[in-house]
């Protein structure tokens, strides 16, 4: 397998970005860009929280373990598109009405599973860096990175919250994460019945 | 693998719109203007005919104007049928020729908080139902939309029950305001915008304004519309557009303008307080 440079993938991840400034300056944002640029974004957080939950399982069932280095650039890329989507619904939809979108959070459960699945976000993009898996452990580190599945699980009924009557976008994610979800519980599983040696491994720094 | 396949898939899925396309229209002669017409700025055709809600071709908002093109609204019969002397099946363009069109210049808001003002080109309602002459157990009109799953891709799928049907109290459907209309812009429907023929209720959701229209029987029971049988507490019969009922998952206060940048408040029946009559004494907020 070819092992592309970190700067190509970086520059990879900032595709979808660059397509929205793209179709900004060549009228591509369709009748309602504000909608267009949020659903974009919104996409593209699960979207990146699904690729970066992709890594552990691909990495190991094809031993190309090296795929790790770039977990975090993927996870923060999520977290990214995660903060575009935030702003767009804090800048364009509610024009930085505090006391609305605190309503908002209250009352509109979408909305609600929506802030919840960002804020998950924030401790993992804020603990990203190796001074922090230094810092807390790599035991404590790796709980705390579970966090992400709650992330991704909240994104996901965040989707299925907001759509009229077409779940089928919202069902495909919630099945590809299930799946990503189902390789870790088989995983955790098999290292039950394998018992107190195995658990030395989880020092790994990964 | 497979995970990461799907994931490359949804990553080529989302890379952007297809090219959008307007169908072709013919012009409409003799338009006169109408005093029900607003002055507010028109919403310019390109995003009408490319922004479109029509599941019956596609559930994304730029997907009907590409499945749409091929499809065919000549011949187009139109059944008139139930409390009625007789049935009849006139071809849509005898219906089009019972009045001559006006050019109505509308407030168009979508349940899901967008709106839109378009110049839409046909007759009040109440034209068809002086010369059908429903008999005195009629209460209701019922609309259904065009049943072509092999034109229509969205139909083939089960996200709404086909074919999609409509309806409105006797009294509403008579009010002058509801437009049996055939045309937008000074031409002929495109296809995407519910070519041949359809409603357009001002004061109402969009979802009300039924497309491509096939059937319409007067009725005494209170028709069953699609989005209500979709989702009950959500959709319901009257969707009169109201700033204080909220949809169960989000608000109503307010909407978008397409066109504009900041949101504006949403009016008591799309600011058409003409209608406010029709339902006097009525709970709106129980007959959402």
């Amino acid at each position: 397998m070819v092992r592309w440079f970190k700067p190509v993938v970086f520059a990879a991840c900032l595709l979808p970005v660059a397509h929205l400034l793209w179709a900004y300056y060549h009228d591509g944002l369709t009748a309602n860009p504000i909608e267009f640029i949020t659903h974009s974004t919104g996409d593209w957080t699960l979207i990146f929280l699904m690729i970066t939950l992709a890594v552990t399982p691909v990495r190991k069932l094809t031993r190309q373990y090296w795929l790790v280095r770039y977990r975090r650039m993927l996870g923060l890329f999520a977290f990214f598109y995660g903060c575009l989507h935030l702003t767009t619904y804090v800048w364009l939809d509610k024009f930085f009405a505090i006391r609305e979108m605190l309503a908002d959070v209250a009352k509109r459960p979408f909305i609600t599973a929506g802030f919840t699945a960002f804020l998950l976000m924030v401790p993992l993009a804020l603990t990203s860096t190796k001074w922090s898996v230094g810092k807390l452990g790599g035991k404590r580190w790796q709980a705390l990175h579970r966090l992400v599945y709650l992330s991704a699980i909240a994104g996901v009924i965040h989707y299925k919250w907001l759509v009229k009557a077409d779940i089928t976008k919202p069902v495909r994610y919630a099945v590809l994460l299930g799946l990503l979800l189902l390789y870790r519980f088989i995983v955790w599983l098999r290292s039950r019945r394998a018992e107190a040696p195995v658990a030395k491994a989880q020092t790994q720094v990964s | 693998m497979t995970s990461a396949a799907a994931v490359a898939g949804l990553v080529f899925r989302e890379l952007g719109y297809p090219a959008q396309h307007a169908s072709a229209s013919t012009k409409i002669d003799g338009i006169k203007p109408s005093p029900f017409s607003t002055t507010e700025t028109v919403t310019p055709a390109k995003d009408v005919t490319t922004y479109n809600n029509y599941y019956e071709f596609s559930t994304d908002k730029g997907g009907p104007s590409v499945a749409a093109k091929d499809f065919k609204t000549r011949p187009w019969k139109v059944t008139v049928e139930g409390q009625v002397p007789k049935k009849q099946v006139f071809e849509v363009d005898d219906i089009i020729k019972m009045a001559s069109p006006e050019e109505r210049i509308y407030r168009h808001r979508c349940v899901e908080g967008w709106s839109i003002v378009v110049p839409w080109v046909g007759f009040s309602f109440s034209e068809l139902i002086k010369r059908v002459q429903p008999l005195g157990k009629a209460k209701f009109v019922e609309f259904t939309t065009i049943y072509s799953p092999g034109q229509m891709p969205g139909q083939r799928s089960s996200v709404l029950e086909w074919p999609y049907v409509e309806g409105l109290r006797l009294d509403e459907a008579m009010h002058p305001l509801a437009l049996l209309c055939f045309g937008m812009y000074g031409e002929s429907l495109p296809n995407q915008d519910g070519a041949p023929l359809r409603l357009v209720l001002p004061w109402k959701y969009g979802f009300k304004s039924i497309k491509a229209i096939d059937h319409i029987k007067f009725t005494d029971k209170q028709p069953y519309n699609t989005w209500q049988r979709s989702a009950p507490s959500e959709y319901g019969f009257y969707s009169n557009v109201n700033p204080q009922v909220d949809h169960p998952r989000w608000s109503q206060a307010s909407e978008r303008r397409l066109g504009e940048f900041r949101k504006r408040p949403t009016l008591m029946f799309n600011g058409y307080e003409q209608v406010a009559s029709l339902y006097s004494g009525m709970d709106l907020k129980k007959n959402f």
